[in-house]
């Protein structure tokens, strides 16, 4: 149902039964490589183009997840997934082999969530029993598109960020145990007229703190209701600016509480300047790193709050300034209930 | 037809930005310009040693040498660009490996390897150019432009 002016509120709080985590050999290099299901070695996963890799990253990603609860993709009523790249074709291309009904969303790394609100909103409301939502990035097929070819050598500043190559898949149920999803803040677009697609983070920090602004207003709660509010990605530079913001804005949240999925997939010493980026970062971090804490009960609540930054490679070039946007979900501990 | 202005930038953009502005990490200027002279010295250096090796035991002569130790270098390039290590060494050289022939030499090989997927005629010739087009275009449009002068400079001023 709706609450406040942006949010639904799940009073049939849906599970998230199980989920499937998939990553690259330098994502397995990284900080959280033990919270990925499978780490390929190879970044073309065997495929001959890095398309067709990353299409195979969003459907070993599904059926990984599937397989953990012994469903096949017939079992699912809805998809919803999407990714960066031009038309989603690989997005598409992998619901071709997975033949689930198929919503393909856009909200460049905003996706993940986007994806998890949407489809929590259908099984809430008796739309589906079982809905799959996902989304994936390949560094290689990302830097094409929107940068330079991967093997030129360009100097990146220190603002910018590294594309994960990985693929993060969930399974949304109306019964069943594993964490809950008890409601999604829908962002709006927010444009501050940046323009420096090397910094990201900067662009998107003010679209997350609109959002999370939002949330607290439309719910009254107050940020400690929260163990973490893990924004993907703003980066080590967005990510500041972010809770600086906040508390401008009167959101007092701690700087603890805050963290990046953007920031913590990989070690200090992987040279990622500001930190991770793309659709499958947060994806892989939520869906990996944050519901294992959550099933381990090391955690009870987290707010995810999936930015995206929606230009491409042509508004840039026309000197258009970078739209950017932030929803955000909440995802909790079955049973725990507090509203 | 003249392009629509952009709006203005409002108060709250403008106070965003300064303030974004404040905290953004800087590229450590004066390091990149050291290393970009170290590395791309060296790449110099070592094409002087190349040319050397042509002069002493071929027969050329220092402007006849420059083809062949342009090649080389040209070749090396594309040999570490199809290994992936030229964006490595780039990441830290900057302008060092850019400025040199070894530049030109990664930007059309990346752009080939790039786009083999798309086919050798829709692919790779078509896009091989993509980042290194500009370099001929401006550099023929200057020395087009260089030349025009240097030719009415002498019929009417010599």
């Amino acid at each position: 149902m709706l609450q406040g002016s942006q949010s639904w509120n799940f009073i049939n709080q849906p599970v998230i039964l199980s989920t499937g985590v998939v990553g690259g050999p330098f994502e397995g290099e990284g900080r959280l490589a033990d919270d990925f299901d499978h780490v390929f070695s190879d970044i073309w996963l065997s495929e001959t183009t890095f398309e067709k890799a990353q299409t195979r990253l969003l459907e070993e990603a599904s059926y990984t997840a599937l397989a953990k609860v012994n469903k096949k993709p017939q079992d699912m009523q809805f998809m919803f997934a999407g990714d960066l790249i031009n038309q989603l074709t690989c997005t598409s291309f992998a619901s071709r082999t997975l033949a689930v009904p198929y919503f393909g969303i856009f909200g460049a790394c905003s996706t993940s969530m986007e994806g998890l609100a949407l489809g929590s909103f259908v099984v809430n409301n008796g739309g589906a029993d079982y809905v799959l939502t996902g989304t994936a990035s390949h560094n290689a097929a990302t830097e094409r598109q929107f940068r330079y070819p991967t093997e030129y050598g360009a100097q990146k500043p220190p603002s910018s960020q590294w594309t994960v190559t990985g693929s993060g898949a969930a399974i949304v149920s109306k019964s069943g145990s594993g964490p809950v999803v008890t409601s999604a803040t829908i962002g709006k677009v927010v444009d501050m007229g940046l323009t420096d697609p090397f910094n990201m983070g900067a662009a998107m920090a003010p679209a997350a703190a609109d959002t999370i602004e939002a949330h607290f207003t439309d719910f009254v709660r107050d940020p400690s209701y929260y163990d973490y509010i893990v924004t993907g990605d703003l980066g080590k530079v967005g990510l500041p600016l972010m809770v600086e913001l906040l508390r401008q804005r009167g959101v007092m949240v701690t700087e603890e509480q805050c963290i990046d999925c953007g920031k913590i997939i990989y070690t200090d010493n992987q040279p990622v300047n500001a930190g991770g980026s793309g659709a499958g970062c947060s994806a892989v971090v939520v869906y990996g790193h944050l519901l294992n804490k959550i099933r381990n009960n090391e955690i009870n609540r987290i707010l995810v709050v999936a930015t995206g930054a929606l230009h491409s490679p042509l508004s840039c070039q026309q000197k258009e300034s970078i739209p950017c946007i932030a929803h955000a979900v909440s995802i909790e501990t079955q049973g725990v209930g507090a509203l | 037809m003249k392009m629509k202005q952009k709006p203005p930038l409002t108060d709250a953009q403008r106070t965003y930005q300064k303030f974004a502005a404040k905290d953004e990490p800087q590229s450590p200027v004066l390091l990149n310009c050291l290393k970009a002279f170290l590395i791309g010295g060296s790449i110099c250096a070592f094409g002087q040693l190349v040319q050397d090796f042509f002069v002493y035991n071929f027969d050329f002569n220092e402007q006849t040498a420059s083809n062949p130790t342009i090649a080389v270098l040209i070749f090396i390039a594309v040999l570490l660009t199809g290994f992936g290590v030229y964006d490595k060494i780039a990441q830290f050289a900057g302008a060092g490996t850019a400025v040199p022939v070894t530049g030109f030499a990664n930007a059309m090989s990346s752009s080939a390897i790039e786009h083999r997927t798309e086919g050798l005629v829709q692919g790779v010739g078509t896009n091989m150019f993509k980042l290194a087009g500009p370099v001929i275009v401006f550099g023929t449009t200057a020395a087009f432009v260089v030349a025009l002068i240097k030719t009415l400079w002498g019929y009417w001023g010599g």
